[in-house]
């Protein structure tokens, strides 16, 4: 591959060609040298990953769908039961939570317009785990510092495509400059929109939730099923800043009022060592 | 409805003793300057021990801080910024806003703390003692307060400023609920220090009876209505089951005051004050803990 353009990149994750085969997940490892957590059995479905951590950076969810017959599942396959599976990931979002917080600057925006945490710089404070609405962010004790998603920085600066796109055997994660992913999702979706898929849906590829994310996915069903806030609730961690410190500021004053009324009357009445 | 996806930062103990040691040090802080203006010559012993008092409190903060960092000799990065260059400071992250107000609280506190010595009979700070005592001083400790109430408070904004439930949920109410909570734990714990003097006036300690009530009236209703965000929110749940048995903290440390009225020595004048701050610290485990289940 050619060297990437300092032009906006992403994911475009279809989650309606997405096979559950966990090909992503495994290729992230073994690139990113993540040695994965120890085998527990989460009682979930196929998921024997559970979450989105220090070292899992995709994590393919396995929801399972049992329609009530009348077809409002939304798939030809309404009256069985149906999976609906997604390769979750970073989002790298336009409005980053990760990165409003982070006190040290160690999670940066980089010339690939991705969202980058640099190791040598967190300090381990964990206010971006807070932070991040999709619950990316994950806490390493050995490193002492938190981890997600690079989206493969160090391939993508020496001109190859993240390690999970290229793994990926549906294609159900494209990688590629942003817009030409736009134009891609905006076809893929019409097409399923013609084949009857009332539920198909883009999250993330115009700006309703943080701006935008590069990482935008094609969903068979609305965002909170697979743990995505909807854009009602895609809100900054900043919306608290001037309501709390206001907050705050006004308990101050009162707090004032209540010790000046207490300690006032001793200087009034003259009292004396 | 807000629905949040956001993880625990899993923020335990050293953050609830930062937060609880803080609260102290920043409220003794305006306490103590609220005495020293508003209070009669009778009363500024007390103030001499807040300022005393607030300055312990503070020594452990930085260290509970650092310990709970992945890389707690990185400290530092909070304040520079080692990739750009310069200094790290970002006014819309509480986290980034606290460090720095941490760092100038120290100096005013650690001033303060000084010139309470000298005043106290250290011959050798009487110097600062005396400047502290006159106006440019005064100036110095209502500055410091201001930096104190910043400290006491902004822990909560801290949480609010997040995506977690509970937490963001309360936005507006946390950081007030925290202040009020320190200004009452910080009444008690002088009044723990000063009922048993036998230099005491009477009439100090019923100011500070008088201030940690008003303070713990102003702290309950910012309870209420941090409960009232968090129903609102559909996520009080997380604040209920095993967490009632701190609830009956908050409760007892609450009434406390009201029922030690006048007590100067003995179980009451000791208990008092003591289940008082241990209410405080309820407080904040309810909502660090509360907030990540
Ligand atoms: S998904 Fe979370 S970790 Fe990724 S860029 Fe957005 S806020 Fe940051
Ligand atoms: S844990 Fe690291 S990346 Fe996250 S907010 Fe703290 S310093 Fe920034």
């Amino acid at each position: 591959m050619a060297a990437l353009q300092e032009r906006p990149v992403g994911f475009f994750t279809d989650t309606s060609i997405c096979i559950g085969c966990k090909a992503c997940e495994v290729a992230c490892k073994e690139w990113n040298q993540l040695e994965g957590n120890a085998p527990h059995f989460t009682a979930d479905s196929f998921d024997n990953t559970g979450q989105l951590d220090a070292q899992n950076w995709r994590h393919v969810q396995f929801i399972e769908k049992i329609p009530d017959n009348k077809g409002t599942i939304g798939t030809p396959i309404a009256g069985g039961q149906a999976w609906l599976m997604m390769s979750d990931v970073c989002k790298h979002c336009q409005q980053a939570s990760c990165l409003e917080v982070c006190p040290t600057n160690a999670i940066v925006r980089t010339e690939f317009d991705t969202v980058f945490i640099q190791q040598d710089v967190c300090n381990g404070c964990r206010d971006c785990i807070a932070a991040c609405p999709y619950g990316v962010i994950g806490f390493n004790e050995k490193t002492g510092t938190v981890h997600k998603c690079t989206m493969c920085y160090d391939r993508l600066q020496n001109g190859l495509q993240p390690a999970c796109a290229k793994a990926c055997p549906t294609e159900s994660i494209k990688f590629g400059y942003l817009d030409d992913l736009h134009a891609a999702a905006d076809t893929r979706l019409a097409t399923l929109q013609k084949q009857g898929f009332a539920q198909a849906q883009l999250y993330g590829r115009d700006t309703s939730a943080y701006g935008g994310l590069n990482a935008f996915f094609l969903l068979m069903d609305k965002p909170e099923t697979f743990g995505l806030p909807n854009a009602a609730n895609a809100t900054l961690p900043s919306r608290n800043n001037v309501p709390g410190y206001l907050g705050g500021a006004v308990t101050a004053v009162l707090g004032l009022l209540a010790g000046v009324l207490a300690f006032r009357s001793s200087r009034m009445s003259g009292e004396q060592r | 409805m807000p629905e949040h996806f956001a993880v625990a930062p899993n923020w335990e103990w050293w953050i609830l003793a930062y937060f609880f040691f803080g609260g102290i040090a920043g409220g003794t802080y305006a306490i103590g300057t609220l005495i020293r203006l508003f209070g009669a010559p009778a009363d500024q012993g007390a103030a001499r021990t807040a300022f005393l008092v607030s300055f312990i409190a503070l020594i452990p903060c930085p260290i509970f801080l650092s310990v709970d960092l992945g890389q707690p000799v990185r400290f530092w990065h909070m304040l520079v910024d080692t990739s750009a260059g310069g200094p790290s400071f970002k006014y819309w992250s509480p986290m980034s806003v606290g460090s720095w107000a941490l760092l100038l609280f120290g100096v005013f506190s650690f001033v303060s703390f000084l010139g309470a010595l000298g005043q106290s009979g250290t011959s050798a700070l009487s110097g600062v003692g005396r400047w502290l005592a006159g106006a440019a001083g005064a100036a110095w400790s209502v500055i410091g307060s201001g930096l104190g109430f910043f400290i006491a408070g902004y822990t909560g904004v801290l949480l609010a400023v997040s995506n977690e439930g509970v937490w963001s949920d309360a936005g507006w109410v946390l950081g007030g609920m925290f202040l009020a909570s320190a200004l009452s734990g910080s009444a008690a714990l002088l009044l723990l220090l000063w009922r048993g003097r036998h230099d005491a006036q009477a009439g100090t300690v019923t100011r500070l009876e008088i201030a940690d009530r008003n303070f713990v009236i102003l702290e309950a209703i910012l309870i209420l209505l941090f409960l009232a965000s968090v129903a609102a929110a559909g996520t009080i749940g997380k604040l209920l089951g095993a967490l009632l048995v701190l609830w009956l903290l908050v409760l007892i440390g609450l009434a406390a005051p009201f029922t030690a009225r006048g007590a100067r020595m003995g179980a009451p004048a000791v208990a008092s004050p003591l289940l008082a701050l241990l209410g405080v610290l309820a407080l904040r485990a309810l909502v660090i803990f509360g907030g990540q289940l």
